[in-house]
């Protein structure tokens, strides 16, 4: 039983956790936050540098060849700090269906400018409200052009390339590739502010179809990317644990730290126990990823049902557990608040996964 | 990462899975056990056939000292049988606490002689033995316990009263704490023995459960002699000699208990709202997936704690977390199980109640798994405290002798 990451990937961590406190503190998210600019593209550029947005990308497309291990181990940093940089977008979605979905070509042309951080990517699949399903999908390719409209789409304003959902001739949901220098698009105000949201309409916008698979290769592809983002909740989960525990040993009511009554112990011992759990499930989604396991699916709805829930716990109880100082714009804890819906509701939300959670075990119960 | 055994442990998993395969029955369509009554004296006479069998073999006592019929083996290959033993039909709830508690505290504090002369038999189930720490004023807070030793001679006198002890009355030997000295604050006056169970004083009650059943006993002292050279640890010591006894429950990995989630989607099957299978209601899914993940996340938490154990790591207090969330999980889907029923879900005749009734089974035992070895209370505060470093509470009993600390009206 080997069931951990290896020391090499424990000390990736560790730099990226002393690289991320240093050069994502929360006075940079908070330039996203307010405005100042869409996203953090200083720390970007870093990122890249450094090899991250590759980490899972293979050494002959430009990758460091980490494998999915290294990229789950940097997701949960990335989501630690709330980073503002579109990496799941870039890394989770957009190289995961180039490298999954597209030919050699594609592969050659995309993923070594999308490692070095020269090229973000986005993916478009949502056209409103609801969650994905085959008949949700409006968006259509005629010709080997694309029109429709996504929104919203994480990273949309910033990205180069999309990867999109949209119907082929045959009204088949499939995997395209846009570039995105010709395409209409606005920012959208949400409720994560701290991640770029547009909407982009496409008008017979020139695409490349990205493989042949219909809609099992865009779940394959959500399943792939829900491992990863868990890893994004995990981290951010962990942040309001250790945030709110500091809070609890720091602030005194009654003569006393708060984190001496029951209330306030048992509330962290809850918020510890969701994030136990959905950590070692994101484990085995880390094992499955780099496994190709056979049960991948049912390892990613269940890695992500558990991380969602944990992160919202988290959430919403380091609020409570600092009172009213944790309502303030000032006090960082809406920020985790807010990631903690926005990754959420990215790729299908909660009752989207806990269905297909279920899906999965019918199947699987009845082999 | 890999889910693999290094040889050693291989070849240790295909030992004991040959063993088991000879000797017991798999639990595959086997109708699951409910310890729903206690043991009877049928029950009484296989554990113990099993338990030597078992010690014969080998596969008892596995971490502990070879000359006490042990194996001096890594605390993974216990592991490492006990998720084999789940898979078969075996006579339990005889051995556990003894083994895994009295036996094991025993080893740290009793003299080579007690331990030449007990722990054999122990092991291959030939003499029983139980914990006697709860008492009417002393269950989360042990520490106040109540029961009074004084010296007499070479021996102590014990007076007073014990309760929730799991297998009194089927025991030859029991490990006590008891109060030395009522007139130092609670901690220190304590002192720890063990004790012959036929000894003159001693009157064993069955406690009626709500569920019906009758597991556990009050066990009443009446000028109880005990030699001093019973004594495990020093006078006024008691309180560290039980904090060794209840370390020991930490490695011990608890029963999967059942309905578990296979049952509740079984039953999902079967069961239906309106007019379809309840395993196509969305309310219904949403719970059967909440359900799962948290049964995988305890599954590979223990994964987790087993690669940690195979490095040579010893699991501390976040080991707290596995019952903690099976007690609560056990109630729910037990509950949860009984509504999709219907009315009929209050039916527990055999032929008539779904699933052998286990989700009624569950729903009355289960409020003893949230409070027993542990409330879901106590375990929180042991997250808190101990993994989260969080201040321990206020104590109004604090540096105050013991008989002096306010009892309320009792």
């Amino acid at each position: 039983m080997n069931f951990d990451f290896s020391d090499d990937l424990k000390q990736l961590r560790d730099q990226a956790r002393r690289f991320l406190a240093e050069q994502c503190p929360p006075a940079v998210v908070r330039r996203s936050l307010e405005g100042q600019e869409q996203f953090a593209a200083e720390l970007w550029r870093e990122i890249g540098k450094m090899g991250w947005i590759g980490a899972a990308i293979p050494e002959q497309y430009g990758g460091a060849g980490l494998g999915y291990e290294g990229l789950c181990v940097l997701a949960e940093e990335i989501g630690r700090v709330v980073a503002p940089v579109p990496f799941a977008s870039t890394a989770y979605l957009a190289a995961e269906a180039i490298q999954t979905a597209g030919s050699d070509a594609q592969r050659a042309e995309f993923l070594p400018r999308i490692a070095d951080g020269s090229t973000i990517g986005c993916f478009a699949l949502a056209e409103g409200s609801g969650n994905p399903t085959p008949s949700s999908i409006h968006a259509k390719v005629i010709g080997g052009r694309l029109t429709g409209a996504k929104w919203p789409v994480a990273d949309g304003g910033i990205a180069d390339i999309a990867v999109v959902v949209a119907c082929d001739e045959h009204r088949q949901p499939g995997l395209f590739l846009a570039d995105l220098s010709g395409v209409r698009r606005h920012d959208l105000q949400t409720l994560d502010p701290t991640r770029n949201h547009a909407r982009l309409d496409f008008e017979a916008a020139p695409v490349q179809r990205l493989g042949s698979g219909g809609w099992g290769a865009v779940q394959r592809l959500l399943d792939r990317a829900a491992i990863l983002l868990a890893f994004e909740q995990v981290g951010g989960a962990d942040a309001c644990l250790q945030m709110a525990r500091d809070y609890a040993l720091e602030r005194y009511a009654f003569g006393r730290p708060i984190g001496s009554f029951q209330a306030i112990k048992h509330k962290l011992a809850d918020m510890y126990v969701a994030l136990e759990l959905a950590r070692s499930n994101a484990y085995y989604g880390a094992w499955a990823l780099g496994a190709d396991a056979t049960d991948l699916s049912l390892a990613a709805a269940t890695a992500r049902v558990s991380a969602t829930e944990a992160f919202h716990l988290a959430s919403k109880e380091n609020i409570q557990t600092h009172g009213g100082i944790g309502f303030t714009w000032a006090v960082d804890c809406h920020l985790f608040y807010r990631r903690s819906k926005q990754l959420a509701l990215t790729i299908g939300s909660g009752p989207f996964w806990k269905d297909r959670l279920v899906d999965l075990l019918e199947t699987r119960n009845a082999a | 990462m890999d889910f693999n055994d290094t040889p050693e442990e291989a070849a240790f998993r295909a030992e004991a899975r040959a063993f088991l395969q000879a000797n017991a029955e798999t639990k595959a369509g086997a109708r699951p056990v409910l310890r729903q009554s206690g043991i009877d004296a049928e029950g009484v006479k296989r554990c113990k056939a099993w338990q030597a069998k078992k010690a014969d073999a080998g596969f008892a006592g596995l971490t502990w000292p070879k000359r006490y019929g042990g194996r001096e083996a890594s605390p993974i290959l216990q592991v490492i049988y006990n998720q084999e033993e789940e898979d078969f039909v075996v006579p339990r709830g005889l051995y556990e606490i003894g083994l895994g508690m009295c036996i094991p505290t025993m080893m740290t504090y009793a003299k080579p002689e007690q331990l030449d002369r007990y722990v054999k038999p122990a092991l291959r189930g030939e003499e029983v033995w139980c914990q006697l720490f709860s008492e009417p004023a002393g269950g989360s807070d042990l520490a106040a316990l109540r029961t009074r030793a004084e010296r007499d001679g070479d021996d102590w006198i014990i007076n007073g009263q014990k309760i929730w002890t799991s297998g009194a009355h089927l025991s030859d030997f029991g490990i006590i704490v008891v109060r030395t000295d009522p007139n130092v604050p609670k901690h220190e006056g304590l002192t720890f023995f063990f004790l012959d169970m036929k000894s003159p004083g001693i009157e064993i009650r069955p406690i009626h459960q709500m569920s019906g059943a009758r597991h556990f006993n009050e066990v009443f002292f009446t000028d109880v002699r005990v030699p001093d050279s019973q004594r495990l640890g020093a006078v006024g010591q008691g309180w560290r000699v039980s904090l060794t006894t209840l370390m020991n429950e930490r490695l011990a990995v608890g029963d999967v208990q059942r309905p578990d989630v296979d049952d509740l989607i079984e039953l999902t099957r079967k069961m239906r709202i309106d007019g379809k299978p309840a395993i196509q209601d969305g309310a219904a899914r949403e719970r059967i997936a909440e359900w799962y993940a948290q049964s995988q996340g305890l599954k590979f938490t223990r994964f987790r704690t087993m690669t940690a154990l195979s490095r040579g790591e010893t699991p501390g207090p976040e080991n707290s977390i596995h019952k903690l969330v099976n007690a609560s999980k056990l109630q729910d889907i037990a509950s949860y199980g009984i509504d999709l029923m219907g009315a009929n879900g209050l039916v527990v005749e055999d032929e008539l109640a779904e699933a052998y009734a286990m989700f009624q089974a569950a729903l009355l035992s289960s409020p003893s798994a949230r409070i027993a070895g542990g409330s879901d209370e106590i375990l929180r505060n042991i997250i808190a405290e101990r993994v989260l470093g969080l201040p321990a509470d206020i104590r109004a009993d604090k540096g105050i002798p013991f008989n002096k600390v306010p009892t309320g009206r009792r």
